[in-house]
């Protein structure tokens, strides 16, 4: 067998292009974002690289440290939904004809043919007070309303229309329809190289379906659930246009907040030392994952 | 029926979705233009190569203004887009990459003088100033018009549903201070406007802002904020005209426009006075064409040009002798030309930049209250 070791020319030349690409347009620019945070701004257009720790401990304000909280729980309730939502549904692709496998990743896949922008305009569309959700309901109420005198029970009221839009329901509601792709893919990745035959032993050998969903399936298929839930997670912690759409008053997140020092503001070394808070709790996250999973293969 | 249908064609304006959003719009460069006018190369007749690069917001030029100035003066105008205030600063900041005229608005035409961004204007190659209402030549953002030409100028104000409303509005309180609307406000997302808008209902001018005042406003804010239904991206005019929300805070210009789609919307600016704000020309700092750019200056504050534009971007438009070729629906809407006793107590906002980040970070712990 060849190894790539033997051929570094080859290797190298595949290399480097991309090395290339990841050093000058994400290494070097990110770093240059990372020199910010540790700057002060000295006009309205310069800006001092100072070693400042002024920036980060305006970030560690309980005020800032707040809306991370809540970004978090909006991003784990994102990500809890996707599971619950996404597993049934890799599950049932998994198991469906090779006819139909295609098809149905297309329709996983589907949406982002379509700009993010214009899905959350078309969701803004389903869910206002006048929208195709309460209308529906609306006519459901009305229709179904009429029919309660025939049973013996009283005519019910006006429909009144649900307030779906304009809160942290939407903003979840939002976030989980846009995610949950990044959640299916990985799941279905992982449950398509299952071996069947497992399941069937342990349903033959009395275990139920649920059982053998948790002891049998969920384990096997747990490095595509854990890909799942950080590729869900992180960029739902990243995410402002979605909250600044679709949210409430008070649906504002880390982004939202970072976005506005960078624009309105003009404080770049504020904006920077926000987002990085955010990157080094990423990348703590997965370090402890990593860490986790170290000590799990150990054990065995 | 009447004329005034005109202002009900192009619901896409530029502080529609693009602007609010945040979204970078992708520079694009009409290049087909070439075709019309003499095809570059050429030197126009003030000396200069015959192109122009003209940085502007999406839909805010009239539909044949570029051809037409290819065609009377051989010069080809290349036009790309920006989106906020924020991406053309941002932009310039790091170094004129070959822009020859620019459309910021007015807080930022301050800005970009004081960071040094803005060439000086020659007014003998300007001689269509004249045409400017005279209100729009001695502004404070930029006394006798240094740097900048007006282009086109809004009002904040309430925009409401007139069936929904309990009496009549002619305050802010409705909107800042009080439940009477509870759940069905929208107030704009934007820091700045906020606090000043909320220091005006106080009393106070729009550029007298004191820390104590904002905290005052924060106050007011977090009461309120129960009662708002959300803060909206500038598309305020669209939860109006949907029925999402009965008031809103929002420009007069994009109220004007749902005014001739649904007869039971109204516009006021409160009693207690409001803010203006205008978009100008200008040319930066290293434009390649400066004279190619004066000479486009001087075309668009042409009368007959002027009227062009107004008609396709649907804006109060400063240029008095555009605005008198312009039908009466539309030189005498009292929507899109306020009385002028509560025009007098309108306000340019001033650009702080001390006072900014104080803004912003009210404006979170109002979010985040």
């Amino acid at each position: 067998m060849e190894n790539w070791k033997s051929a570094k020319a080859m290797f190298a030349a595949v290399a480097a292009v991309p090395t290339f690409w990841l050093t000058f347009f994400f290494i070097i620019p990110l770093g240059i974002v990372w020199l910010y945070s540790f700057g002060t701004n000295t006009s309205l257009t310069e800006i001092e690289i100072s070693g400042t720790f002024s920036n980060y401990a305006r970030a560690l304000d309980p005020l800032y440290l707040g809306i991370l909280w809540k970004s978090i729980l909006v991003a784990a309730a994102t990500t809890v939904i996707c599971i619950v939502v996404g597993f049934p549904v890799a599950l049932a692709i998994t198991f469906a004809s090779d006819k139909w496998k295609p098809w149905l990743l297309l329709g996983i896949m589907l949406p982002f043919w379509t700009n993010l922008l214009i899905r959350t305009y078309a969701l803004m569309a389903v869910l206002r007070r006048e929208g195709y959700a309460n209308q529906s309901l609306g006519w459901l109420h009305d229709n179904l309303g009429s029919l309660l005198p025939f049973i013996g029970l009283p005519a019910p009221g006006a429909y009144e229309p649900m307030e779906l839009l304009y809160n942290n329901f939407a903003v979840i509601f939002g976030l989980v329809y846009v995610h949950l792709p990044f959640m299916v893919l990985p799941l279905y990745a992982a449950l398509d190289r299952l071996d069947k035959s497992l399941i069937e032993a342990s349903l033959d050998l009395g275990a139920g379906h649920f059982r053998t969903m948790l002891t049998i399936v969920a384990p096997l298929a747990a490095p595509g659930i854990i890909s799942g839930i950080i590729i869900t997670f992180v960029p739902a912690l990243g995410a402002y246009l979605t909250p600044d759409l679709l949210g409430g008053p008070d649906s504002q997140m880390i982004a939202n907040v970072i976005e506005r020092q960078f624009k309105r503001a003009n404080d770049w070394p504020f904006g920077a030392a926000l987002s990085f808070i955010l990157m080094y709790a990423t990348f703590i996250a997965i370090a402890f994952q990593a860490m986790k999973s170290r000590q799990a293969e150990a054990r065995q | 029926m009447n004329t005034f249908e005109f202002l009900g064609q192009s619901r896409q304006n530029r502080r529609s979705i693009l602007q609010g959003l945040g979204v970078a719009a992708v520079g694009i460069s009409f290049g087909g233009l070439t075709a019309c006018g003499d095809s570059g190369g050429g030197t126009a007749s003030t000396g200069e190569e015959a192109t122009l690069n003209f940085y502007n917001w999406d839909t805010y030029i009239g539909e044949t203004t570029l051809e037409d100035f290819a065609e009377s003066s051989g010069i080809t105008v290349n036009m790309s887009l920006f989106a906020t205030n924020d991406e053309l600063f941002a932009k310039l900041r790091a170094g004129n990459a070959g822009y020859d005229v620019i459309v910021p608005s007015n807080d930022f035409v301050e800005r970009m003088i004081q960071s040094d961004l803005l060439e000086e204007l020659d007014h003998a190659l300007i001689p269509n100033i004249t045409n400017i209402d005279p209100t729009f030549i001695e502004v404070p953002y930029d006394m006798g018009r240094k740097f900048s030409m007006p282009y086109t100028w809004l009002a904040l104000g309430i925009g409401y549903r007139k069936s929904a409303m309990k009496g009549p509005i002619d305050s802010w309180k409705p909107l800042f201070d009080s439940n009477e609307y509870a759940g069905k406000i929208a107030l704009l997302s934007e820091a700045g406007d906020i606090i000043r808008l909320g220091a005006k209902y106080l009393g106070h001018s729009v550029n007298d802002i004191t820390p104590d005042i904002i905290a005052e406003v924060e106050a007011m804010m977090i009461k309120q904020k129960p009662f708002i239904r959300t803060f909206h991206e500038d598309n305020g005019q669209d939860l109006l005209l949907s029925g999402e929300v009965d008031l809103v805070l929002e420009y007069n210009g994009d109220i004007a426009q749902i005014m001739t789609e649904d007869d039971d919307i109204d516009f006021v600016i409160p009693k207690e006075g409001s803010q203006l704000n205008s978009d100008n020309l200008c040319i930066p700092k290293g434009a390649p064409h400066p004279l190619n750019a004066h000479a486009f200056i001087n075309n668009l504050l042409d009368a007959e040009v002027g009227k062009k534009i107004t008609e396709a971007i649907l804006y109060p438009t400063p240029n008095a002798a555009a605005k008198a070729l312009m039908p009466p629906e539309y030189a005498n809407n009292p929507v899109i030309f306020p009385p002028a006793d509560r025009m007098a107590i309108c306000e340019y906002a001033a650009f702080n930049e001390t006072l900014q980040p104080l803004y912003e970070t009210a404006f979170t712990r109002i979010r985040a209250a």
